[in-house]
């Protein structure tokens, strides 16, 4: 097992240097750099700057700068938060935007399965046909849209939650809401058919001849044996949840890494863009490996090495 | 061909993204004003008899507005997944038939571009290739076509393994042959199915670039930019909003209703039962 997990991790090192890699280049490509101003800085000031970022040496000379710095775990400076690293930047940012992801994947499993459930308990009936109408209407919704209704109603009108900042678990409903629809919507639909196939197996008509409530046969067996395509999704998943955030942060004003990766690149603040993508990546990769190890334990004949 | 006439789901939701489409068309004579034209004396109107959807904060008409960002939205919606089509197609079907070593060198890239995140990426390479119309059909182009190849080899990997491949190959014909006609237009269905399902995903896509304000910018319109707009006054002035919000809905169910009823027809192993 640890040697599985230690070779998925070294798989992971060459697709977080591509990435890192990637982005250099892509950042690198862009005409402009980031102290062009309208009025441009006076030249000796310009010079001192240029050094202090290493701009002034040639572009492979940064690159490896670049790399040696990221293997010190420093993501460099921030051109426009003056005095702040990225690595402060995503020290702060990072578990607002955790709390936020974690809270949106209970809600969209515990929403989505459930929903899944009720639909597959008896196809056709108006609950089935209700869930999976609301099920394409959630993932025919932008997130834009949906955080904005939320407002209007929950906030605007009712008073329930505030429409935006971060200062407490009422002010992350409406966020986690928004970013858990969408995924929600895809978790039903895939637990819905996972489990009417299920349900169609051999197994099931023998549990339901031993004269197992109905309950029971949904719950214990049909849901354990279906589950696998949920499982599969939680790597997705997190890749929904990142940008799912930054339009979330955007509208509800949120002080997170989404937010801030959207001010970066609005800044060209290539640093922060190319340490966000780095974290992301991370994420991502660490993710996949979670899901893997979730698979083997949920189904043994999943096991790597096992034959 | 008889089932399309005999289905509701596609009658109603591919009738009305007909519709869609040939208002955007129409869009300049449709319009009552044209998309940019800003009227001082009427600025943020309610919907009235003048402006049926009301104006904007610089007196721009909505409801032409909406029209015109309707060519824009279907526009790169439509040739996005044209293009992810045709070149996820070509990639899919030749790692899949080459199958192996080419296979898992071509797929390994494809994993790892569909493995991160897509409007992540396609901020990315905004970023270096500039925010007009064109940088967006190009990201969302350069990002969307993983999906469709990794279906479409899919499709191959299953399809060359029958025997009428192998008697076309036992006849001696060339592999370019056995690929382009005997193998992929058995995909049709499928491919058909992926297109109606790109489409959505890049108006999505586009419509969320343009409201966080990386996407297509003024004057021009987009729904997504429209609703951006509107977001900043949506206390006080909810209609600009909500019209764009509400169009962008109604195309998004049509696509993805169309998509899953031609999928049940055309694709019976992947149901949804």
């Amino acid at each position: 097992m640890i040697r599985f997990i230690l070779a998925r991790l070294a798989w992971g090192i060459p697709v977080l240097w591509l990435v890192a890699t990637a982005t250099f280049v892509l950042m690198h490509l862009v005409p402009g750099g980031p102290f062009d101003q309208e009025k441009p800085l006076p030249p000796e000031i310009r010079a001192n700057v240029d050094a202090k970022y290493h701009l002034d040496q040639p572009v492979m000379m940064q690159y490896l700068f670049y790399l040696k710095d990221l293997l010190h775990g420093d993501l460099g400076p921030s051109y426009k938060y003056l005095g702040r690293n990225v690595n402060d930047i995503i020290r702060d940012t990072f578990p607002v935007s955790m709390q936020l992801g974690l809270w949106a994947v209970l809600i969209s499993v515990i929403v989505g399965v459930g929903a899944g459930i009720v639909a597959a308990a008896r196809p056709r009936s108006w609950a089935d046909h209700a869930g999976m109408f609301l099920a394409t209407a959630g993932i025919s919704l932008p997130s834009f849209v949906v955080g904005t209704f939320l407002i209007m109603v929950f906030s605007y009108r009712l008073h329930f939650f505030p429409a935006a900042l971060w200062e407490g678990w009422r002010y992350g409903m409406l966020p986690a809401v928004t970013l858990a629809m969408l995924p929600a919507a895809y978790i039903a639909r895939l637990t819905r058919s996972s489990m009417l196939e299920v349900l169609h197996k051999d197994f099931i008509r023998t549990v339901r001849a031993k004269g197992f409530g109905e309950r029971q046969v949904l719950l214990k067996h049909a849901l354990k044996n279906s589950i696998t395509p949920v499982v599969s999704f939680l790597g997705p998943l997190t890749a929904t949840l990142v940008t799912g955030s930054f339009v979330v942060e955007f509208i509800f004003s949120i002080p997170g890494m989404g937010r801030y990766f959207i001010t970066a690149v609005t800044n060209r603040d290539y640093p922060l863009i190319m340490g966000v993508t780095l974290v992301y990546a991370v994420l991502i990769v660490l993710a996949n490996i979670v899901v893997d190890l979730i698979y083997t334990w949920i189904d043994p004949r999943m096991r790597v090495g096992g034959n | 061909m008889r089932f399309l006439q005999s289905n509701p789901r596609i009658t109603i939701s591919g009738g009305f993204i007909l519709l869609v489409c040939l208002a955007a068309l129409a869009a300049p004579w449709l319009a009552p004003y044209p998309f940019d034209q800003q009227d001082t004396h009427s600025i943020l109107q309610g919907p009235g008899s003048q402006h049926w959807m009301g104006t904007d904060r610089l007196g721009r008409d909505l409801f032409s507005r909406l029209l015109y960002g309707a060519r824009m939205s279907m526009a790169v919606g439509i040739f996005t997944a044209l293009f992810a089509v045709l070149f996820g197609t070509i990639y899919g079907a030749v790692s899949g038939y080459a199958g192996g070593r080419t296979d898992n060198i071509l797929m390994r890239f494809v994993d790892l571009v569909y493995s991160l995140p897509d409007l992540l990426l396609i901020i990315l390479i905004t970023v270096t290739i500039g925010r007009g119309v064109l940088g967006i059909f190009l990201a969302l182009s350069l990002v969307s076509w993983v999906t469709v190849a990794r279906i479409i080899r899919g499709e191959v990997l299953k399809l060359r393994e029958f025997s009428y491949v192998e008697a076309a190959r036992a006849v001696g014909a060339p592999h370019h042959r056995i690929l382009f006609v005997h193998i992929l237009p058995n995909t049709l269905g499928v491919l058909i199915v992926t297109l109606t399902f790109r489409v959505p995903a890049a108006i999505l896509a586009e419509s969320t670039l343009s409201f966080i304000g990386l996407g297509i910018a003024p004057p021009f319109a987009s729904w997504g930019s429209m609703a951006n707009e509107g977001w900043s006054a949506m206390k006080f002035y909810p209609h600009l909003i909500l019209f764009p919000s509400l169009i962008l809905f109604l195309t998004m169910v049509a696509f993805n209703v169309l998509g899953d009823a031609l999928r049940d027809a055309l694709d019976p192993e992947q149901r949804m039962r």
